[in-house]
């Protein structure tokens, strides 16, 4: 679906556990395999604990694997350190979901959104007026609120001066972890739009950690499913309701509330509670849960296999 | 006569006035959703029906009635024997109003002794009874588990059954779904769907999520900064209403298939 | 800038305790002038043990040292001691507890487990341990009561520190490229200053108080020095007979620890980080 030289990052057999007290383990990513491509939103979709966060912490060194390699320009960055890890600290970036943690509540937003800068050495101190002003541009704020302090603003200007942070040092990648989940639905809309025109004229590439389906069927190229760890389907963005296949991704889809939906259908709801993490069940993740649960899903694992240029599917149901 | 009547309800907090004129009628087994944005003031409102208005908060102007009766005219007496039993409220997050340090079980036979008079086994029986009603399996075992060992769809689901313990005739849900997972919160909105199918619970939900108050409401009561600016059958508000604000809300509310940024 | 100031200035406990701190400290810094050139040490047997008259205000001790000079030149061994004493415990154990708590792991483990084996032990004891294999001398009081106070600025900095190393905007700073030294200073330290300065202004009383009770036991400063504990020391055998030997000094200590005391409290009213 999209060009290889245009591959960004390369995530490959990414495993991340956590022991417990009680010496269990406690699996949080499972052998995932999931690529970033230039200047495109792959939005990770799952519900709370299936390991999206988690992953996505890998790719800003905020954490590393327990097992697999993540390879950005053809260099593995769960090996970094030291100086080579800082550097490339440039090019891959972050927003937070809250914007009312997302920043030292002493720092002027001046000081916040040119600290990546000044840690960089990219401008002096005495360009730091001049540079947030153009950064507050960028996200469409107005200059003088470069010397307000983050809580004398709204939900979505701190979202907006967040994604001026990370913009400022023009990283090829940035992580969002629901970047638009604590705002109101009216300026979601406008930080989504502000993201997207950025993206384009900065050729960005977006890792987009997001719950709702609806939202991010709108602005993603490509759709990652997760559940209990696994990545268990890859879609096209565009479209993806009518070609989503994974019974998980169907019952996602299933659990959307829309206002153009059809209100007299029942809502069908997946039985039972996902396993614990602590106990992953052997063979499929999914399967006692799945309405199409065959004897095959209980024993073996299924892997992520290509179906159509750009989706892939982990189960027996599809592929070879 | 409707069973719920909000007529020109201003609310304020001390010299604050956070709700204007608010109006808005819920008949039996009706279900009414009540959306809008942060600081739009649904959640004051449901509240103040309930009489749970915090701190300096009260009903400085108009009327709430429920099945005829003034409800701000109520003494605490009344209100104890109102609650639980004609009008409850389900938070957005039920976990959160258990004591964590009790078994569920505890807590809940708690409860129904503040409005019968049993014996603790019997009342153990009646709460492992009503939770087995409202679909949730093995009672027993969920009465003997501390909150904590739950999932958050779990707990919000046990807060229900509580809720509905004895059946009342309006059930207020202040965000129920706000805090769960998609499935989840699919799960629950299915349960609201069948207490009013079956026992005709008459249901208020305030709820930023558009999609939810549209599915459930039978009518919907769109409100910012305060006031109500638009309110009407679901049909109206989603197809026909001209209002400027509903149809910016309705614009911006992303649908499957919808309009795409990219 | 001005509102803080009158925070300050506008609380009239703190203005008060604040000359007579300040009072306190002058007496120590101008002790050879105001003891009119008597020298401390210096004594005539002779002279010994002489109730205050006009020549001698507080009388003499046993050695036939001029008490009212000993009691001036004290208030710079208490003073100096004291706040060597204060600081290092402070400067110690607010970078120990910031390391604790923002490095976890080991590091954490390590000094946290060093820390309570310190606190294990009843204080004045472990400094008479220490004052003993060391041997007595006002260095060594300071050093030993150093070790057992460290671990209380510590366990309060890292506690400071673990409210807030979690935080999204500390994970922010840290991924848009902030130095671990940046974070240590900028992020980490702000967080505990306020608090751990209060402490240390409200223990200055106190550790004043175990450092005299130190020399009071011999294990801390050494004659000749005049040293207000020690003095109550050297007048226990006249406390009926010569009373002045142990008054003059005991009201210094009493007076001098009332006012820091009262200060450290209402610098706690000034900052109280509750309302921040």
């Amino acid at each position: 679906m999209f060009d290889e030289k245009d591959l960004l990052i390369d995530a490959r057999h990414v495993t991340r556990r956590f022991p417990t007290n009680d010496g269990r383990l406690l699996t949080a990513c499972d052998d995932i395999n999931l690529k970033f491509y230039k200047g495109k939103t792959l939005g990770l979709v799952g519900e709370s604990g299936c390991g999206k966060s988690t992953f996505m912490r890998f790719l800003v060194w905020l954490d590393s694997p327990t097992e697999g390699e993540i390879f950005f320009h053809g260099k593995d960055i769960t090996k970094m350190k030291g100086k080579e890890l800082h550097d490339n600290r440039q090019h891959i970036q972050m927003v937070f979901q809250d914007p009312t943690t997302s920043f030292n509540p002493k720092m002027k937003i001046k000081e916040i959104v040119c600290e990546p800068l000044l840690n960089f050495n990219r401008i002096s101190p005495s360009e730091v007026d001049a540079k947030a002003r153009e950064l507050l541009e960028l996200v469409e704020l107005p200059g003088d609120f470069a010397d307000r302090f983050p809580h004398n603003m709204s939900g979505g200007q701190r979202q907006r001066v967040a994604i001026a942070r990370a913009i400022a040092l023009e990283p090829e990648f940035i992580v969002m972890d629901e970047a638009t989940s604590a705002l109101d639905v009216s300026v979601q809309k406008t930080v989504i739009e502000l993201i997207t025109r950025l993206q384009r004229e900065k050729n960005i590439a977006i890792g987009f950690i997001c719950h709702d389906l609806g939202l991010i069927e709108s602005f993603a190229h490509q759709v990652a499913v997760m559940y209990l760890g696994n990545i268990v389907e890859v879609m096209p963005g565009e479209g993806l309701s009518n070609v989503c296949c994974h019974p998980y991704s169907k019952a996602l889809l299933d659990s959307v509330f829309d206002t153009k939906m059809d209100f007299t259908q029942k809502i069908k709801s997946i039985k039972g509670e996902p396993p614990s993490p602590l106990d992953l069940p052997t063979g499929c993740p999914f399967h006692n849960r799945c309405p199409n649960c065959m004897d095959r899903c209980m024993k073996e694992k299924p892997k992520l296999v290509e179906i159509a240029p750009g989706h892939e599917v982990a189960c027996h149901l599809f592929g070879k | 006569m409707s069973l719920l009547e909000i007529q020109n309800v201003d609310i304020s907090y001390g010299k604050n006035l956070t709700v204007k004129n608010c109006s808005m009628s819920l008949e039996k087994g009706e279900i009414c959703s009540i959306v809008g944005e942060s600081g739009s003031g649904k959640t004051t409102v449901i509240r103040a029906v309930m009489g749970l208005l915090p701190g300096a908060g009260r009903v400085s102007a108009g009327n709430i009635t429920y099945d005829g009766r003034d409800l701000l005219k109520l003494t605490p007496k009344e209100w104890r024997s109102l609650r639980g039993h004609d009008i409850s409220m389900i938070f957005q997050d039920s976990g959160a109003m258990m004591n964590q340090t009790r078994l569920i079980g505890d807590s809940y036979v708690e409860y129904i002794l503040t409005h019968e008079d049993l014996s603790k086994k019997d009342a153990w029986d009646k709460g492992v009874e009503v939770i087995e009603r409202m679909r949730l399996p093995d009672g027993d075992r969920i009465m003997r588990s501390y909150p904590f060992q739950l999932s958050g769809g779990q707990r919000q689901r046990v807060g229900i059954a509580m809720g509905m313990t004895y059946q009342p005739k309006l059930l207020l849900a202040d965000e129920p779904t706000s805090a769960l997972d998609v499935t989840t919160q699919a799960q629950i909105v299915r349960q609201f769907m069948e207490l009013r199918d079956e026992y005709g619970t008459s249901i208020i939900i305030v709820t930023h999520n558009l999609g939810v108050a549209a599915y459930m409401g039978d009518k919907i009561v769109v409100m910012k900064r305060g006031e109500v600016v638009d309110q009407g059958e679901r049909e109206y508000i989603l197809h026909q209403s001209e209002n400027p604000y509903t149809k910016l809300l309705l614009d911006a509310v992303p649908t499957l298939g919808g309009k795409r940024y990219v | 800038m001005d509102t803080n100031k009158n925070k300050f200035l506008s609380n009239k406990g703190f203005v008060l305790f604040s000359v007579l701190a300040l009072i306190v400290v002058l007496i120590a810094i101008f002790a050879p002038a105001l003891a009119g050139g008597i020298d401390p040490t210096a004594g005539n047997l002779a002279d010994a043990i002489m109730a205050p008259d006009s020549k001698h205000l507080f009388g003499t001790d046993k050695m036939g040292r001029d008490i009212y000079a000993r009691v001036l030149y004290g208030a710079r061994v208490s003073l100096a001691s004291t706040f060597v004493l204060v600081l290092t415990v402070f400067v110690i154990g607010t970078a120990l507890g910031v390391i604790s708590g923002y490095f976890g792991g080991w590091v954490d483990t390590v000094i946290m487990r060093i820390a309570d084996m310190m606190i294990a032990f009843p204080g004045l004891v472990l400094a008479i341990a220490v004052a003993g294999m060391l041997g007595a001398s006002m260095r060594n009081a300071i050093i030993a009561i150093a070790l057992v106070t460290w671990p209380k600025y510590a366990r309060m900095a890292r506690s400071l520190v673990l409210k807030i190393r979690h935080t999204d905007y500390v994970y922010a700073a840290i991924v848009t490229g902030s130095s671990t030294w940046r974070m240590l200073w900028k992020y980490m330290l702000p967080n505990t200053i306020t608090t751990l300065v209060i402490t240390a202004a409200t223990d200055i009383g106190g550790m004043m108080m175990e450092l005299a009770a130190l020399s009071f036991l011999g294990f801390g400063a050494q004659p000749p020095t005049p040293e207000w504990g020690s003095m109550l020391n050297e007048g226990r055998d006249f406390m009926q007979s010569a009373p002045w030997l142990m008054v003059y000094p005991g009201l210094a200590i009493f007076i001098t620890v009332v006012i820091f005391n009262m200060l450290g409290d209402n610098l706690r009213d000034i900052l109280d980080p509750r309302e921040e």
